[in-house]
């Protein structure tokens, strides 16, 4: 296990919410096709409300600290909020698309000794990824912020979004970051819309893509074992947790909304009624997320897939019980192993059935 | 004997988890834990405190650990992640800017 790994385990194990997700503004300059997000401002946390919260995030133990958006620039002080999280000596991984950021703001964030930016890019042809983000000459704005960083020294993550209007450019994104020499993530998450509205779904990339992406070994190096049929799962599997939602992170947004993860859309407090701290001890939401074993899990508890499977308790959330099976996570389990779910049997499916189908990030190394 | 002066670098990231320090250097990804003695001079590397005075006040005061034996291990700490930059070293007081 990795020096990380433990310092993970570690604060999971304690109770210490050691990586938190902040987001600083839902507003964004650009308008994807797959965003999730309400681009208005219905009352973000001001710069002294936040650094009143980063001051009570370090205070709890927080170390990695993530702040997106929307896009982070919108926010005239962004700056100010970064210089203050890192008088507080947090970690700092910033996810962006970059097209405000010009020389002088790379200068800034290497002096500012930022860890990570990680910026979306959707195509290497400028026509799909502006096409994508619905703002002209975005592409090109981005690439260049990408060398500014990268000029600086900077940690650069380009996250490549997959979906339909995009599927075929993926290798030609991977060829374009090893050329700009930066790292590359493929991510075929599409989340639905805040409001519940599924309707970005249909940007998911289909059946047949998807296995295709599994088993590319350009894209997915340890094929044997990624797609090796699961193993049996053990007392320690079954009396394990999902993920560290909960346990070791949380997610806060614009408006001071505590949750267990980005992707898990349980209300469990606002930072601008109660201390952070309080929340995260006492919030009867995130007690409750913490208590389910995999055993605890009507279906998923009996499924073959129970040792090796990526189940999101936040996307079963959203399809009704946080203990329920998300069934995007059973689809990617199926078309990563060919072996039927639990979920699927139970339904009488020797396939899915077409459905929320949503994967999680996986991490491309080049 | 000249004093030696300590003090962290700006660039870094650190936290304390159950008594160990978590320091991170993002400019190489190199990544610490400290045990109990060296958070101690760790946290009390403010750039205007000699390493003999830490070591006197923050360690020997505080764990039971040899003077001799901790002050050469306290070099040896300090020698040690100042060549990964993330303390910063010198024969007299740093200025608070450089120990931010």
């Amino acid at each position: 296990m990795s020096l990380m790994a433990e310092i993970g385990q570690k604060a999971f194990n304690l109770g210490v919410p050691v990586a938190v997700h902040l987001d600083v503004t839902y507003r964004c300059n650009e308008r994807c096709v797959h965003c999730y997000l309400d681009h208005d401002d219905h009352g973000e946390m001001t710069a002294a409300e936040i650094k009143g919260v980063l001051d009570q995030l370090a205070e709890a133990g927080v170390f990695f600290l993530s702040l997106s958006g929307g896009e982070v620039f919108m926010r005239r002080d962004f700056f100010e909020i970064l210089e203050y999280a890192r008088r507080l000596l947090f970690v700092v991984k910033i996810k962006t698309n970059a097209v405000m950021i010009g020389e002088a703001e790379a200068r800034k964030l290497r002096a500012l000794a930022i860890d990570t930016i990680q910026i979306s890019v959707y195509s290497h042809r400028p026509a799909v990824h502006d096409a994508i983000t619905k703002l002209p000459h975005s592409f090109e704005r981005t690439i260049k912020a990408i060398k500014f960083l990268r000029d600086q020294g900077l940690r650069v993550n380009i996250a490549n979004v997959l979906m339909t209007a995009n599927y075929n450019d993926h290798l030609g994104v991977q060829k374009l970051a090893a050329e700009l020499g930066v790292h590359y993530k493929l991510d075929p998450t599409i989340t639905p819309m805040m409001d519940g509205d599924t309707s970005v779904l249909s940007l998911r990339v289909g059946r047949e893509k998807l296995e295709e992406v599994f088993r590319n070994p350009a894209l997915v190096p340890n094929q044997e074992e990624f797609c090796a049929p699961p193993k049996p799962p053990s007392k320690a599997d079954l009396e394990s947790y999902s993920c560290s939602a909960g346990h070791s992170f949380c997610y806060i947004s614009p408006y001071g909304d505590v949750f267990p993860c980005v992707q898990f859309p349980l209300p469990s407090g606002n930072v601008r009624r109660q201390k952070f701290l309080d929340i995260w001890n006492h919030s009867p939401q995130l007690n409750e997320v913490r208590s389910v074993q995999i055993k605890d899990l009507p279906v998923c508890s009996s499924c073959s897939h129970a040792s090796s499977c990526t189940r999101c308790p936040g996307l079963a959330y959203m399809e009704g019980s946080m203990r329920g099976p998300s069934t995007a996570d059973c689809e990617k389990s199926f078309y990563r192993t060919g072996v039927p779910t639990a979920n699927m049997e139970r339904q009488g499916l020797s396939k899915p059935r077409s459905g929320l189908l949503q994967i999680q990030p996986v991490a491309i190394s080049v | 004997m000249s004093e030696i002066y300590i003090a962290r670098s700006s660039a870094i990231a650190a936290r304390l988890l159950a008594g160990e320090m978590m320091v991170m250097n993002s400019a190489d990804s190199t990544f610490f834990t400290l045990n109990e003695v060296a958070t101690a001079i760790w946290q009390a590397a403010d750039g205007r405190t000699p390493l003999r005075e830490i070591v006197r006040e923050k360690v020997c005061a505080q764990f039971e650990i040899e003077p001799a034996q901790a002050q050469s291990d306290a070099e040896q700490f300090v020698a040690e992640l100042s060549s990964h930059g993330i303390l910063l070293v010198a024969d007299h007081p740093l200025t608070p800017e450089a120990s931010r």
